[in-house]
């Protein structure tokens, strides 16, 4: 069965799917992550804030998002790009963007809808009194979520946010339908050109389950140590 | 923005000859609800095994069932796709992979498959979460009547888990239908494949985008209004979702 298994052909192209792939695949992650909780906790403030208007489109938005594929949301993106780039800049025709900044764009957009159901969670969760006593203490509204609600509502959260990172690093593996090389298209990459199918896809499936289960477990761990006892 | 807006183009002709590009988008949606069904039922039926093994007081049972779910978890869906579709039919006897090659819709079996035990994970886990909230003493109650351990489950815990644990495996089967698209990868013309090819016969990708998005919202509200109704009549009495 694995009789002609060649493991040098993992070997040769390590560099490439790591300082390559690899690299592509851990930024976007962490860059996706960033700005997906950014918006995600603007959008999470919208639905909370009191505004009936504000409310229902951040509650449109997350729900609208939630119930599309990512890969059609890839697609869209991948097209619609360029066109909201000229539109931005006034230029006469699409404008050209990277593989990357298409793929941040759409990662942000659609995790930020994810994120945002975290951190509405998260702030759900701090009990009443609190920006009842912010309040008293002649705390304006912004400084009450700044330094009384969010910063908790993060905490309480942190394991749950960091699984949803773990999710979006899986994710960032479907960037394949439009042909980025991210590490699962650079062992893809090699594996065509090689034709070793089998050893590629294999390494790809260890390289991610290693980098997963280890994170989850560093979550879980976490998850122990951060838990605050009420 | 200098995009041609051609909404009449789904009622031109394909070019598969088989009808309009509306068909063709319709074709795509159900074959999207054909994979999602398969899928669901094997993710139930693998994932309410492995579920119910991670609460058996067996250490290998529990064991099994941990490494079960963690491998089928932390695998990007899209790589254990390929897994099945490129790799298993190399690793399989000669004659077992020719056969498995050759069968007829492999991408959607594949697909099925695939999504089906990807999903199969997160049910289990779920299912386990339902049978451990339940209090011991139902456990306790069921091997006290004489009750073997399959019996306290067919007749006692799992007809409790379930109901319990329906509103997350309404969003679970969801995921699944989601999760349908990434089978594009491996040639099914599901929704979002229809809409692509749609998008290179015609250049109109932003219509045959917007007429997937639709669909797929359309696909979202039938599944959540259904689930919606069976929740309200199989909800226990007695907890806060019941009556």
């Amino acid at each position: 069965m694995f009789a002609n298994f060649d493991f040098d052909v993992i070997r040769r192209s390590l560099p490439y799917l790591f300082f390559q792939g690899m690299h592509f695949t851990l930024t976007l992650t962490a860059l996706s992550t960033l700005g997906g909780i950014v918006f995600g906790t603007l959008i999470a403030l919208m639905r909370l804030s009191g505004y009936r208007l504000l409310g229902r489109i951040a509650g449109i938005y997350v729900d609208f998002i939630r119930s599309l594929p990512l890969v059609l949301v890839i697609f869209w993106f991948y097209f619609l790009v360029p066109y909201i780039g000229q539109w931005l800049t006034g230029a006469s025709s699409p404008v050209k963007v990277g593989a990357f900044g298409s793929s941040l764009v759409t990662f942000i957009i659609f995790e930020a809808a994810y994120f945002s159901e975290i951190m509405r969670a998260g702030i759900q969760s701090i009990s009443r009194g609190q920006p009842a006593a912010a309040q008293a203490l002649g705390l304006t509204y912004r400084q009450t979520m700044r330094y009384v609600v969010l910063p908790q509502a993060f905490r309480n959260m942190l394991p749950v946010l960091l699984t949803q990172t773990i999710v979006l690093f899986q994710d960032t593996s479907l960037v394949y339908v439009v042909s980025i090389p991210d590490f699962l298209g650079a062992a893809s990459i090699v594996a065509q050109r090689d034709g070793r199918l089998v050893e590629m896809y294999l390494f790809a499936a260890l390289v991610y389950f290693v980098i997963s289960s280890c994170a989850s477990f560093a979550v879980r761990q976490l998850q122990s140590r951060v838990a605050v006892i009420r | 923005m200098n995009y041609h807006w051609n909404w009449h183009i789904f009622l031109d002709p394909n070019p598969m000859g088989t009808g309009t590009y509306l068909d063709m988008l319709l074709s795509g949606l159900v074959v999207t609800i054909k994979t999602s069904l398969l899928a669901w039922i094997i993710a139930l039926i693998s994932g309410s095994i492995v579920g119910v093994m991670r609460t058996l007081s067996s250490r290998a049972a529990s064991w099994i069932g941990f490494a079960y779910v963690e491998i089928f978890r932390n695998i990007p869906l899209l790589v254990q796709i390929f897994l099945w579709f490129f790799v298993l039919p190399e690793l399989l006897p000669r004659a077992a992979g020719l056969w498995l090659k050759q069968l007829p819709d492999v991408p959607f079996w594949t697909a099925s498959v695939g999504i089906g035990l990807y999903m199969s994970a997160r049910v289990a886990v779920q299912l386990q979460a339902g049978i451990s909230s339940l209090p011991r003493g139902q456990r306790q109650a069921g091997t006290a009547l004489g009750l073997t351990t399959v019996q306290t489950y067919r007749y006692v815990l799992l007809p409790m888990a379930f109901r319990i644990v329906l509103p997350p495996l309404t969003s679970e089967f969801l995921n699944t239908i989601k999760n349908s698209a990434v089978a594009i990868t491996i040639g099914l013309l599901e929704l979002t494949g229809e809409a692509r090819s749609m998008e290179e016969f015609s250049f109109q990708v932003f219509e045959a985008f917007t007429a997937a998005t639709l669909l797929y919202l359309l696909l979202n509200v039938v599944v959540v209004t259904g689930m919606r109704l069976i929740e309200r009549s199989v909800a226990i009495p007695g907890y806060i979702s019941g009556k």
